[in-house]
């Protein structure tokens, strides 16, 4: 079991207040991913939970108890930190073997569980080597495998992926959602990646200076975004925002477009626009517009065969359906 | 071509290096020279190829009794410097995993008394000695090594800790250790190759002393430094006896001091330079 | 991390250290800045009075004070001068790629490990030595008189030796801080044009400034105790010629018993070296973040 909730969670350090009271649900089994730009208070929030910083006000209940004032190790909770924070001393099977030795599991259960985790990580022949002779990637594993032994009723990751390089870090990530769809255990996902985050949550926690901005399914974050600021934040490229007399025709402050909601042709159109630069991808095509009088450039997202380049005149025409309107203080307009 | 000139250019400053290190090296060099002389090769005029005679160092040891302040030495070393240690680990660990807004305040205090100047407070320590019969005893040499030391120590210590990544203490704490598990298993193991080159380098630093070693020692607890120094007077001087104390005096710390050349930087610029 | 406990338990870890140094920091001052008030000598401890100002005004009067002064400024500027200059050539020689580097640096470095009486007998007795010292062989050798180093050039003979042990200090540290100057950097530099001299004024000398900065510091706070190499060699001598604050103030407290006085230029010497902590301090508590 892993439901978590938070009640009125608050934390300031000193004066500062660094995530304002919150309230937030995770059920058992989901994989929850709290997503936002560096700084907005995601790594502190997932701290509270597992117990390394104290709250300043309200409750944690890990399923239904109040887990406020336990200790770290005492909440059952599991944790993969950014640093993968293995011992060094210890060889990695040891290092798996560590929590196992603190909660006095047997030594025939520890090896049991040790041989397992190693199997399904791939890390069977490293389990005798020190954590300095691994690559990131292994690392990495090893901080997974400690985290699998303990059976915890929640993993915790704070952005495990951002010390490896693009590849791996694809590898991984299909690696840990597959882990999910394993061991069907609560699993809660720091990132400042929306890619990591759109592609392997179930819920996704968008926050922004500590304040939770919008909590939803993948879906629903890119579909109907609550504010501009989810709007911006989430997709990839990112989606083109447009004030003034452009979004007043349209009765807003401000209106998205996503890249991929904008048609690309050369013969007309409703915005007229210079070709800066453009990306072929071989699927698709991105294309930066520029001299367009909306904004500096407008992301374009079109399909691997378009053949355009540096300088040519293109017009642009979004579709009506999917422009975003948000209001003066950047909430949704429906 | 550019091969050719740059294997030239590195046999240049090869031999360039090595002059200026033996240059450097000499005096110490000449010293385990002349140290293996008899009396009268050693002032026969310069000469590098000794007879190997090994008799200066029987006179040292026989008619200076070597051994008691080479012991001296090693008691007051070791002893300040565990001592120290004793008080320094838990001041420097608190310091480096629950740092206070003032941790940098005490640690620069604590560098301050440092830079008191031991004549400073030689006439106070000096009547303190002398009314409470620490005088010429290790033990009061030892308290004052200690004391002196005591901000190297924390220092390097701190900044030895500073270096176990947080993160692994509360991957620890998540893992179900308790404080005294942490440090059994996590810090401890993870500490000692600091604490260890901390001890070098003020192993090092005590045995060279020679302020305090001299003002508040006579003969019983003298130590090597000032056992040495009592060589300057002149019926002291024969030179290959001379050089034989010399010699048996920096060998052990000099062999000591190549080890931890690494550490001296650290513990001396108080990590200002790494 | 910063728990409830956790807090409290680390003041209590602290307090040990906090308080030794305290002890060892307040009180022999305290006393020291006591005595430097009082008519109070050993030989006669019975005529202890008070001396108001009196002390600073003997140390101040007295023409041996301003020698020592004078000494203490040039022994320390004169080593400071070689072992910093030295030690950037050193150092530079070092860095370069050559054979046996591991050797060669054991072999600077060793002067650092011998304790100071050794080394000022060693440079007494075996180097300077106006009959039997090396100098004077090498003198000898190519028919010049042999010079009495410690008769005639005092100050500068224990600058020497001084420097001497000091010169590893300042290699080492320089070398510490040359071998982590960025070597793309230089290879840029020398992309652009940049001719040897100007790279190290423009480059390498920048870079080794915080090094150079912490090497003078530091042998600062430990030249100005120099002690051991003077005792050893010229015993302050001739008349006041090789005598420094601290040797001075040695020679109050323990040959003329003068309690009192010696008091009284231990506060003067503190005063002193206050003026390096404080630059000190502000060097070091720059890394500190």
């Amino acid at each position: 079991m892993g439901r978590i909730t938070l009640e009125g969670v608050a934390k300031r350090f000193g004066d500062v207040e660094v995530i304002p009271p919150l309230n937030l649900d995770i059920e058992d089994g989901e994989f929850v991913v709290f997503v936002g730009p560096s700084g907005c208070g995601k790594s502190t929030l997932l701290r509270l939970i597992a117990g390394l910083e104290d709250v300043s006000d309200g409750r944690i209940l890990i399923d239904g108890q109040d887990a406020t004032d336990e200790s770290p190790a005492k909440r059952g909770l599991a944790m993969v930190f950014q640093s993968y924070a293995l011992y060094p001393h210890m060889s990695v099977r040891k290092n798996i073997a560590f929590p196992m030795k603190m909660a006095k599991v047997p030594q025939d259960e520890q090896n049991r569980r040790i041989d397992a985790a190693a199997k399904a990580l791939n890390l069977t022949d490293y389990l005798e080597r020190r954590p300095g002779q691994l690559s990131g990637g292994q690392r990495q594993r090893v901080a997974i495998g400690r985290a699998i032994v303990r059976e915890p009723s929640a993993f915790l990751f704070d952005e495990p992926l951002s010390n490896l390089d693009a590849a791996l870090r694809v590898g991984m990530r299909l690696e840990i959602s597959e882990l999910h769809n394993r061991l069907e255990t609560t699993m809660i996902y720091v990132t400042h990646d929306q890619v990591e985050a759109m592609t392997m949550a179930d819920k996704i926690v968008v926050l922004h200076a500590g304040r939770i901005e919008q909590v939803g399914s993948p879906l629903e974050l890119y579909l109907r975004p609550k504010n501009a600021f989810v709007a911006g934040f989430i997709g990839s490229p990112k989606m083109n925002l447009f004030s003034g007399e452009t979004a007043a025709e349209y009765g807003a402050a401000t209106i998205g477009v996503r890249p991929e909601h904008i048609g690309v042709s050369t013969e007309g159109g409703k915005w007229k626009g210079r070709v800066g630069v453009s990306e072929h991808l071989g699927s698709d095509t991105f294309l930066y517009v520029e001299d367009t009088g909306l904004a500096e450039t407008i992301t374009v997202r079109s399909d691997g065969e378009v053949r355009l380049r540096h300088g040519d005149t293109v017009w642009l025409t979004p579709n009506e359906d999917k422009i975003h309107k948000f209001d003066q203080s950047g909430d949704r307009i429906d | 071509m550019a091969r050719a000139i740059s294997r030239n250019s590195k046999i240049g400053w090869t031999v360039a290096a090595w002059l200026v290190a033996l240059i450097i090296f000499f005096p110490i060099l000449y010293t385990i020279i002349t140290s293996l002389k008899t009396e009268q090769e050693a002032i026969a005029g310069f000469d590098l190829i000794p007879s190997f005679s090994f008799s200066s160092y029987e006179t040292v040891q026989n008619q200076n009794n070597y051994f008691r302040p080479f012991m001296n030495s090693v008691v007051i070393a070791v002893g300040s410097t565990l001592l120290a240690l004793i008080v320094a680990i838990p001041a420097a660990w608190a310091m480096a995993f629950s740092p206070t807004k003032r941790t940098k305040d005490i640690l620069m205090w604590m560098l301050s008394t440092k830079m008191m100047p031991a004549v400073a407070v030689l006439v106070p320590i000096y009547l303190i000695f002398l009314r409470t019969g620490l005088m010429d005893t290790r033990t009061g040499l030892v308290i004052i090594l200690m004391l002196m030391n005591l901000p190297i120590v924390i220092w390097m210590l701190y900044t030895y800790f500073r270096e176990i990544p947080g993160e692994i203490l509360e991957a620890a704490r998540m893992d179900g250790a308790t404080l005294r598990d942490e440090i059994l298993y996590i810090l401890t193991p993870m500490a000692v190759p600091g604490i260890a080159s901390t001890m070098l380098l003020n192993i090092i630093l005590a045995w060279n002393e020679a302020f305090w070693t001299i003002q508040l020692t006579t003969t019983n607890a003298a130590p090597l430094s000032a056992f040495i120094a009592s060589f300057s007077s002149p019926q002291g001087l024969f030179w290959a006896k001379l050089s034989a104390a010399s010699t048996m005096a920096i060998a052990p710390i000099l062999i000591l001091g190549w080890f931890s050349q690494k550490q001296l930087v650290r513990g001396l610029t108080f990590g200002a330079v790494k | 991390m910063a728990t409830r406990q956790t807090a409290s338990l680390a003041r209590l870890m602290r307090a040990p250290a906090i308080i030794l140094l305290l002890i060892w920091m307040l009180i022999p001052l305290g006393m020291t800045l006591y005595y430097s008030f009082l008519n109070y000598n050993l030989l006669n401890p019975a005529n202890t009075s008070w001396a108001g100002w009196f002390n600073y005004q003997y140390f101040y009067t007295d023409p041996a004070f301003f020698e020592a002064i004078w000494n203490t400024i040039v022994l320390v500027m004169g080593v400071l001068l070689i072992t910093v200059c030295g030690g950037i050539a050193i150092a530079m020689l070092i860095d370069k790629p050559i054979f046996g580097q591991g050797i060669v640096r054991i072999l600077v470095i060793s002067p650092f490990f011998v304790m100071p009486p050794v080394a000022a007998l060693i440079w007494k007795n075996m180097i300077m030595h106006p009959s039997y010292g090396v100098f004077a062989d090498i003198a000898k050798f190519f028919g010049a008189s042999p010079v009495d180093w410690f008769a005639t050039y005092p100050l500068l003979s224990i600058i020497i030796i001084v420097a001497w042990q000091w010169l590893p200090f300042a290699t080492l540290i320089l070398l510490t801080s040359l071998q982590s100057l960025d070597g793309e950097q230089m290879e840029a530099a020398e992309m652009d044009g940049a001719p040897a001299i100007s790279r190290f004024i423009y480059l390498t000398l920048p870079h080794m400034a915080r090094a150079i900065t912490v090497v003078v510091l530091i042998q600062t706070i430990f030249l100005l105790g120099i002690y051991a190499e003077i005792l050893v060699t010229t015993n302050g001598g001739p008349g006041y010629a090789s005598t420094n604050l601290t040797f001075l103030i040695y020679r109050a407290a323990r040959l003329n018993f003068d309690i009192g006085g010696a008091a009284a230029g231990g506060i003067i010497a503190v005063i002193l070296a206050n003026f390096v902590a404080i630059f000190l301090m502000r060097a070091v508590g720059k890394n500190l973040d």
